[in-house]
């Protein structure tokens, strides 16, 4: 924050600032709906919307409004939640791990959540009680149990951290394909498989209401410790020196992040690359200060993962694509630019 | 604000790297800590800060024990300096500095003009306002240790620890910074490797092999025999004819 920056009155700036944000994100959730193999005009948007939601009684085409209102609208807002989620996952791994490869991909907690949901969803564990996203939180916190504990056996450093993730998903990946091996028939095997890739297609209005609450407060834990992530900049005893409760803060914070991984994996799969380049991408816009951080991040993310759901529909006519191919495909030189220019810019 | 620790230690994978430590150090004293490397200098001003996990003993800032301080209060009276502390994040000199105020602030009271007048000021005094944009991967070691201390400033602490700040400084900066230490009206307790730095100190604990060997002001700790004996090295003590300073010239003792 510069001196110019802090001599206009905070609250305004905050209001702006929060209007462009949500202004940005119901641009994209817009665009994601109105966008699709079939893309519809936007005065029939604009009516199936006002049907649905004040009663308005425009005549719409009922398929035309049943796509917008049972199938795109939820898709889109999970697809904004899950892209949210994952950047604000990422974020917050990278500032505590202090490892900038640092995502819930790479540290097993993606890994896990799927172990738990196939668990779950083949073998039966919990016997229906637990629920595939039950299922997908107890691996994800299984997995990131092993993942830090495993670490700290080796030293405790940030490189320590990415080695014991890169083992822990290995572990969870290789668990995951012998539970199908050993229970799936081919049909289940081919549908998880394909889960396994993301996928939004299965998408309803039950979703919609676990994603986004889920995202929502992950995103208000993460930006209420906006300034203990920033402290975390020289490492957990600086942090402890400027009067951060490390422990409270390390707990509280990947408490959000296995929750927020573990419901959208259990949603959509496992997608990877929103987590590690999106909070990349965000810092190179507005610097590596959480408080600006985490909005622009949770923002970028879910704009990113609306784009690339919109492209996983268009992209071969009459087949959806899988999105974490379409992240990867986008992501990776993406981040190529990413890396390259910010060196250019150090 | 009186810092005192009580039979203090720390062990990692049962060998003591410092033990059975008791110190009092008074308000606005400035105490020096001197010790060949690895004899727990850096360990004593973690157990001093409150920052190392599964510390024995007891340290107590005024009458309370800091583990059962708060860590934000912790850290709105003591401001501690580490060594080497570094980081891959494209901050700002001034970002730096303000990671300072954090324990003075929460998300409901956000960052403010006074605030932005405290990191202003604490830049100044270190000589870094005019490189306040710069990007901390671009700084030298001199330069991010001076930020260090500037974020440390701009915590507004009364007793301040710093782990060798004068290493990696140039001479001018060296002096500079041990000027602008010991005219702080605060409490300090500063680990050093220059001995000649250290007879600046009001008083002087001189650690070896975890413990502290030594406590007292600086004419009376280093006696030529204790230097021989736990340094290693002879010294001649010379006087300054320009102000009648003591000061010594170091060579070695063959073993």
């Amino acid at each position: 924050m510069s001196l110019a920056a802090a001599r206009v009155p905070l609250l305004p700036r905050l209001m702006a600032r929060t209007a462009a944000g949500a202004a940005v994100l119901l641009a994209a959730i817009l665009a994601g709906v109105i966008l699709g193999e079939t893309p519809l005009p936007w005065e029939t948007v604009r009516a199936a919307f006002a049907n649905n939601l004040w009663q308005a009684g425009l005549p719409v085409d009922p398929i035309d409004q049943g796509i917008i209102w049972a199938y795109r609208v939820p898709r889109t807002l999970v697809a904004a939640a899950c892209g949210a989620g994952l950047a604000l996952a990422g974020v917050v791994l990278q500032a505590l791990v202090r490892n900038a490869l640092a995502d819930p991909y790479l540290l097993g907690v993606s890994a896990g959540a799927s172990t738990g949901a196939v668990a779950v969803t083949i073998l039966g564990v919990g016997g229906g009680a637990l629920g595939i996203s039950g299922g997908a939180f107890l691996g994800a916190t299984l997995a990131f149990g092993l993942v830090a504990a495993l670490a700290r056996a080796a030293g405790g450093g940030p490189a320590q951290m990415v080695l014991a993730g890169i083992a822990g998903s290995q572990l969870f990946n290789a668990l995951t394909s012998f539970f199908i091996a050993k229970s799936a028939n081919a049909e289940q095997a081919r549908g998880i498989m394909f889960w396994l890739l993301g996928n939004l297609s299965g998408v309803r209005w039950p979703d919609v209401t676990l994603a986004v609450p889920v995202a929502v407060a992950g995103f208000l834990a993460c930006l209420w410790h906006a300034r203990a992530l920033d402290a975390f900049a020289f490492g957990q005893d600086a942090a402890a020196a400027l009067g951060i409760p490390v422990r409270r803060v390390r707990i509280v914070l990947i408490g959000a992040v296995t929750l927020m991984t573990a419901t959208m994996v259990s949603l959509v799969g496992s997608i990877g690359f929103v987590g590690l380049v999106i909070p990349h991408a965000a810092r190179f816009l507005v610097g590596p200060r959480h408080g600006r951080l985490v909005p622009v991040a949770a923002i970028a993310g879910a704009v990113f993962l609306i784009a690339a759901d919109v492209a996983s529909r268009m992209l071969i006519p009459g087949q959806v694509v899988p999105i974490g191919v379409v992240t990867a495909l986008v992501g990776a030189p993406g981040f190529a630019l990413i890396l390259i220019r910010g060196r250019a810019r150090g | 604000m009186r810092l005192s620790a009580h039979n203090a230690g720390w062990s990692v994978r049962g060998r003591e790297v410092v033990a059975a430590v008791d110190l009092e150090i008074g308000p606005g004293e400035t105490f020096g800590l001197i010790g060949p490397n690895g004899s727990g200098k850096s360990t004593l001003l973690r157990l001093l800060a409150g920052i190392a996990p599964r510390a024995k003993g007891e340290v107590r800032l005024d009458d309370r024990p800091l583990h059962r301080i708060p860590r934000r209060e912790i850290a709105q009276h003591i401001a501690f300096v580490e060594q080497q502390a570094d980081t891959a994040e494209a901050l700002s000199v001034r970002d730096a500095v303000e990671l300072g105020r954090t324990p003075w602030l929460s998300p409901l009271t956000p960052f403010s003009s006074t605030d932005a007048e405290i990191v202003e000021a604490a830049l100044t005094a270190v000589g870094m306002a005019h490189m306040a944009a710069r990007i901390w991967s671009t700084l030298s070691g001199g330069e991010r240790q001076r930020v260090h201390i500037a974020r440390a400033l701009a915590q507004h602490p009364r007793l301040l620890l710093l782990d060798e700040p004068t290493n990696h400084l140039d001479i001018h900066h060296q002096l500079t910074l041990l000027r602008l230490v010991s005219n702080l009206p605060v409490t300090v307790v500063i680990a050093l490797h220059d001995l000649n730095q250290a007879m600046g100190c009001d008083r002087l604990g001189v650690m070896e092999g975890g413990r502290l060997a030594a406590v007292g002001p600086p004419a009376e700790v280093l006696t030529p025999e204790r230097l021989a004996a736990i340094f290693r090295v002879g010294a001649s003590r010379l006087t300054d004819p320009a102000d009648g300073a003591t000061l010594f010239r170091f060579h070695c003792i063959e073993d």
